[in-house]
């Protein structure tokens, strides 16, 4: 039970929800840039919601299936071919041993997911199956798929050969996107104040929240830089290496903001004068470099509560399929 | 060792799943023994719904987990967790002895080992062999490890040896180099880009994935250096895992 890699991709990552933990050792969690893809590809695929799946930016990679398989795949919307036909994403489906799955390009939106029933049966580093490129850790050294990688699939939650699944059972339904995906460069990126957005001068508290950015191509999965309107501090401050998170937005002193995504050391240095809110981190996972984008203030407990009543609703979904799948 | 007591810091919110307990806004010793004293504290009372705990110089950073923090009422997890942490933090247990381990490493200094050691010694106006003496001589404690895994802060560098980085920094430091940066030292745990001066190598790994623990230091270890040879540098050399 494996998949080969005949083209890799442009950057193809093995990704769960992150490496927890390890953080007061200087490792970072990594994990899926779009964690809500991520979770309903598994879903949809029949795993728990920690399995490892590959997540495909922007060109995708072209497998081969050495063996029967459940599969789904979620986020930005891939060219997705099976043996030269069209599938559909966001829906549970059976390929065959030998078949060819290439995913094209993304368009719109940046990263998919890719998630086999089963799992890949990578071995967990430091509890995680997440690939960190930058420090090297994780499945395959933490390196992208390269051509000739031969993934093994893992079993499925019941414990048997995930494949093959009849055609009857090849479920006529598939999930409604749209409340879990957007990648719409035209709707806002709500930001919760940061600690030092006070020490930004006055036209720049303005500028943050009405100028339009465009996000950087050197961005990736450590960072994204903006760039469009330049920012300033009021005064120069002296800071220290404190704790950082996904979503936190840094000044460095070229007047550009880095907003750190999944792939973000523990700790920075910079000023952070705002937070992306936890509910539009997949919104801004799913924006490719040279696109615009615009921010728009949201108060900490409103996002706070935003977000809990995504993860509520996320939960019950995940909860939904799995029923279906039973059926 | 410093008592947590009643909360002496301050709380900060950073994102909706994060809190950052501030000490202080500076690098200082007794500050940064405060943030160990409370994540030991933390970790002692096996406090539910942390994700991750990240001692940093001046702050404590709890990532944690807003859906087993949530309220039924309208109130925010945030402030529900900062409650508890107000009520852990107000009767504390009691202390346990000073847990954190104390760690002996060797380094070759100079040569080779230390390209940038000349310059130190050269700016703080001592001869070589004084600033080896006074860079193993000193009593270190880990800050923090960040910048990548397995990478020490130490604090503790004589004053004397306090040297800017360097205008050019290398796109290569290699794997056990031991450096200056400002009024800190620190260890490469593996081959990085870095601005640091260099002024010897450990052959000891600081980082092993494979490894349980993975890092030879944890935050709040005290560390001491040794001088060696090139001999004994050989000799005590693991090979790279990777």
């Amino acid at each position: 039970m494996s998949v080969t890699v005949l083209k890799p991709g442009l950057l193809t990552t093995l990704q769960d929800r992150g490496r927890f933990g390890h953080a007061a050792l200087g490792v970072g969690s990594s994990g899926a840039m779009d964690g809500v893809a991520l979770r309903l590809a598994n879903a949809l695929a029949g795993n728990d919601d920690g399995a490892a799946a590959l997540e495909i930016s922007l060109l995708g990679p072209r497998l081969r299936f050495d063996s029967d398989a459940a599969i789904a795949l979620a986020g930005a919307e891939f060219a997705v071919r099976l043996d030269g036909r069209p599938i559909a994403m966001w829906q549970p489906l059976a390929v065959r041993a030998g078949s060819e799955l290439d995913l094209g390009a993304a368009r719109p939106g940046a990263r998919g997911y890719l998630a086999v029933a089963g799992g890949f049966a990578v071995e967990p580093i430091l509890d995680s199956r997440a690939s960190d490129v930058n420090a090297g850790l994780g499945p395959l050294g933490g390196r992208p798929l390269r051509a000739g990688d031969v993934l093994d699939l893992g079993r499925t939650r019941d414990g048997r050969d995930p494949g093959p699944p009849a055609k009857d059972r090849h479920p006529p339904w598939s999930l409604d996107p749209r409340p879990w995906f957007d990648a719409d460069p035209a709707r806002p990126i709500r930001l919760v104040r940061g600690k030092h957005f006070d020490a930004l001068d006055a036209v720049s508290r303005t500028t943050l929240f009405e100028a339009s950015f465009r996000i950087e191509a050197d961005s990736n999965r450590v960072g994204f830089r903006l760039d469009g309107a330049r920012l300033a501090l009021a005064g120069p401050l002296e800071l220290v290496s404190e704790p950082a998170a996904f979503g936190t937005v840094q000044l460095p002193p070229s007047g550009q903001p880095i907003v750190l995504m999944a792939e973000h050391p523990p700790t920075g240095g910079y000023p952070r004068i705002a937070q992306v809110a936890a509910i539009d981190l997949p919104r801004l996972a799913q924006r490719r470099p040279g696109e615009r984008v615009r921010f728009r203030e949201i108060g900490l407990d409103e996002a706070q509560t935003r977000y809990l009543a995504r993860e509520h609703a996320l939960a019950r979904l995940i909860d939904t399929i799995a029923a279906r799948l039973a059926e | 060792m410093p008592s947590p007591g009643a909360r002496d810091f301050t709380i900060e919110p950073l994102g909706e799943t994060c809190l950052l307990l501030r000490f202080g806004e500076r690098i200082d010793a007794a500050t940064n023994a405060r943030v160990h004293a409370a994540a030991d504290l933390l970790r002692r009372v096996e406090m539910p719904g942390i994700v991750d705990l990240v001692p940093a110089y001046a702050a404590l950073a709890l990532h944690y987990d807003a859906v087993f923090w949530a309220t039924r009422d309208d109130s925010p997890a945030w402030r529900h967790l900062a409650g508890a942490l107000d009520a852990v933090f107000a009767t504390p247990p009691p202390l346990r002895a000073d847990t954190h381990a104390r760690v002996e490493i060797p380094v070759c200094y100079g040569e080779e080992f230390g390209p940038d050691l000349d310059e130190v010694a050269a700016r703080a106006g001592l001869a070589r062999d004084e600033a080896i003496a006074r860079h193993a001589g000193g009593d270190y404690r880990v800050a923090m490890l960040g910048f990548a895994p397995g990478f020490p802060y130490l604090l503790g560098l004589d004053p004397a040896l306090h040297t800017p980085r360097r205008a050019n920094p290398r796109t290569r430091v290699p794997r056990g180099a031991v450096a200056i940066g400002g009024a800190q030292t620190g260890i490469y745990p593996a081959e990085l880009p870095g601005g640091w001066q260099v002024v010897g190598r450990t052959p000891l790994a600081l980082f092993d994935a494979q490894r349980d623990p993975p890092c030879l230091l944890a935050p709040g270890d005290r560390v001491r250096f040794r001088a060696i040879d090139a001999g004994e540098f050989e000799r005590l050399s693991v090979p790279d895992a990777t």
